[in-house]
């Protein structure tokens, strides 16, 4: 069930044009337009502060769901995609990035970004420094940072508010 | 104090005259030892360590090298230095001899109070008859201050002059990165060797221009300068430049730079990047390219135009970008090879190898029998091949020398635990080594297998090595491919659309 759920999810992600995205997106609007947009977004924040992203970013959004959560892509001026996954009860519990840059991930993160710093900072204060991409694994949230110049790729999630039979690995 | 030596009790009368007493030892007699004649510490030298700077010299060239000399009690701390080979002056200057190839010259220092105790350094003697393409590798401690632990870290040395005159500088330990492009020297306002006064660059409107590079782990910023870049016989002329200043220099790093990343600012200090600089020789003509030119329709968070208000994202024409230098030089201009020795299972301490510039340009660089592997050169997967790993493939997949171990998914996929604190950030196999496996496939098509070990991180930091072949950290849904990928290998980094007998980069090739 879940793994025929995730396979659909890519079919309908990569190859635009199925009827599900239709369907998704006119839920997509019931669900922004029911909910008031807070100030900031993102992570851990209501699906409604995906309007936030997507002006903040000047981008473009498509959106897809697959029946056990919705996937809204934003597509910034620069180029960069950031998608954020919105659970059933309308919560974004995971976001992931990919592009020549990397997108504001102050705004993306919200409340996450300062608790990132923290971690990253107490890494690097080790005596055996890591150099190179980054991963933060704490009980709280999950996250990294990779890539290189030229083509930089992440993701975060907050493990506590992933939906049940979600794997994070759905989330890139 | 007579007089009041006359109302105290005896016992407190008692208690004066001893203290006065040690006063008058502490004063006049020369040291605390005097004190407790019971526990006075006999003179001993307790170790001598050696340090010299830069640890890579060109013959005939000179190398500063420093002895601490950790004592008890107060010995005389001089030390009498000896080197295997050219001079040293008694101040512990090393001059490096003439040799016909690379050599390794170890330098004693001996204490004077107590012969049997002494250090040693290594300095690598570069011939001066090599090839022009070639400058020197040593993957070493890192530059001072040393308040850290470098490992899997591959330096070279960069001299750089203010464009067309003979006002230069030369800076070692700068790290040879197949991750980026552009040269980015640490300045002296973040505690960097570079001092060297360069001319700015100036956006469209004439304000300095400013550059945010970000990298996998962090980010620097400073201003835009130009420099003639040598590196061994190889030149860049007036080539743009970052000279990276910290946090605390003006301008402030604007918010819009620093958000792009959770990492620390690299450039606040030699700890924080691990180096005197990075010299950028990837896959990439430039930092940038085409998306921050004017006339792309969007002006990425990279380079600023700074008039005195504030810094905002500027368009900048590609000759004005921070460009890998290696396609300025007049020759060998389409890429580079990296040759590092292998290096064993435990690791090894200062290996050192070549950074060749060119590819299939000379005697030195050709491709031989090593398989190219294409990337694409934009999109949001430029520079990845695809690795498959136990049968699943993972599309973000690079080879870096500027990462500094094997990063690679997580350990739920891996079945590989991290270590215990503090290296928790590490892989520490339950069998070490762990042998692995993988095959990398290039955008053509072009499939090879790796065959790669972890070890347990812990263990490896419990040696003095600088160079890990085995050491690995997690890195989910990612495989990065850092320097310990290319002990023992001959590794190709090909420069987007340069022409190369094995065909346009970008590419890498091993």
């Amino acid at each position: 069930m879940r793994m025929r759920g995730r396979g659909h999810f890519v079919n309908v992600f990569r190859f635009a044009g199925n009827y599900r995205k239709e369907a998704a997106r006119t839920l997509l609007s019931a669900l922004l337009f029911a909910l008031p947009l807070p100030a900031m977004a993102v992570l851990g924040d209501n699906a409604s502060s995906v309007l936030t992203d997507m002006a903040h970013m000047k981008g473009t959004l498509r959106s897809v769901d697959n029946g056990t959560y919705a996937i809204h892509e934003i597509t910034s001026n620069t180029g960069t995609v950031v998608r954020e996954f919105v659970s059933p009860a309308g919560v974004v519990f995971g976001v992931a990035w990919e592009g020549q840059f990397p997108p504001d991930l102050q705004q993306l993160l919200g409340p996450y970004y300062q608790q990132a710093k923290q971690a990253t900072a107490a890494a690097a204060q080790q005596q055996h420094q890591r150099r190179g991409p980054v991963a933060i694994e704490t009980p709280g949230l999950v996250m990294y940072e990779a890539g290189h110049m030229r083509s930089f790729h992440g993701e975060a999630y907050v493990p506590q508010l992933v939906p049940q039979g979600v794997q994070a690995s759905e989330i890139h | 104090m007579t007089g009041r030596f006359g109302w105290v009790l005896p016992m407190q009368k008692f208690g004066w005259c001893v203290a006065a007493l040690l006063a008058v030892c502490i004063v006049g007699c020369g040291g605390s030892e005097y004190l407790f004649p019971g526990h006075r510490p006999k003179p001993a030298v307790t170790s001598v360590t050696v340090t010299c700077s830069p640890t890579s010299v060109n013959s005939q060239q000179t190398s500063q090298c420093s002895a601490k000399v950790v004592v008890t009690g107060s010995p005389n701390t001089s030390v009498a230095w000896k080197a295997t080979a050219g001079q040293i002056s008694s101040s512990g200057l090393f001059t490096a001899p003439a040799e016909p190839g690379q050599t390794s010259v170890t330098i004693t220092a001996t204490s004077n109070w107590d012969p049997s105790k002494s250090g040693t350094a290594t300095v690598i003697v570069n011939p001066t008859e090599t090839m022009g393409n070639v400058a020197p590798i040593v993957v070493d401690a890192g530059p001072a201050p040393q308040s850290f632990i470098t490992a899997n870290v591959g330096f070279v040395t960069v001299t750089v002059c203010s464009p067309g005159t003979n006002n230069c500088q030369t800076i070692d330990h700068v790290l040879a990165d197949t991750g980026s492009s552009g040269l980015r020297l640490l300045s002296s306002a973040s505690g960097g060797e570079f001092s060297l006064s360069l001319p700015n660059e100036t956006d469209s409107s004439g304000n300095p221009l400013l550059e945010c590079a970000v990298f996998g782990g962090g980010y620097t910023w400073g201003n835009v300068a130009t420099a003639d870049i040598t590196v061994a016989g190889e030149m860049a002329p007036a080539a743009p430049v970052q000279v990276v200043i910290p946090s605390t220099s003006s301008p402030a790093v604007p918010s819009s730079c620093s958000s792009q990343t959770t990492q620390p600012n690299m450039g606040d200090s030699v700890m924080a990047l691990g180096a005197n600089g990075i010299i950028g020789v990837g896959l990439f003509q430039h930092d940038c390219g085409s998306a921050c030119t004017p006339g792309s329709g969007k002006i990425p968070p990279v380079y600023y135009g700074c008039p005195s208000s504030r810094c905002s994202p500027t368009s900048v024409p590609l000759a004005q970008q921070v460009p890998n230098p290696v396609t300025l030089f007049a020759a060998d201009n389409n890429g580079v090879l990296i040759e590092l020795p292998a290096v064993p299972n435990g690791g090894s301490l200062n290996p050192t190898g070549s950074l060749i510039f060119g590819i299939g340009t000379q005697s030195n660089n050709g491709l031989g029998s090593a398989t190219v592997y294409t990337v694409p050169d934009s999109g949001t997967n430029a520079g990845f091949i695809t690795t498959t790993f136990a049968g699943k493939s993972y599309p973000v997949a690079f080879i870096d020398s500027g990462s500094n171990g094997l990063f690679f998914l997580d350990p739920k996929t891996t079945g590989i635990p991290t270590c215990a604190a503090p290296d928790n950030i590490w892989y520490c196999p339950r069998t070490s080594p762990d042998n692995l496996s993988a095959v990398n496939q290039g955008s053509n098509g072009n499939k090879g297998t790796v065959n790669f070990s972890v070890e347990d991180a812990t263990t490896l930091f419990n040696s003095n090595n600088t160079a890990f072949s085995t050491l690995g950290a997690p890195l989910p849904n990612v495989f990065d491919f850092g320097l310990p990928f290319f002990y023992g290998r001959q590794m190709f980094t090909a420069i987007d659309t340069m022409s190369t007998p094995g065909g346009p980069g970008p590419y890498f090739a091993y």
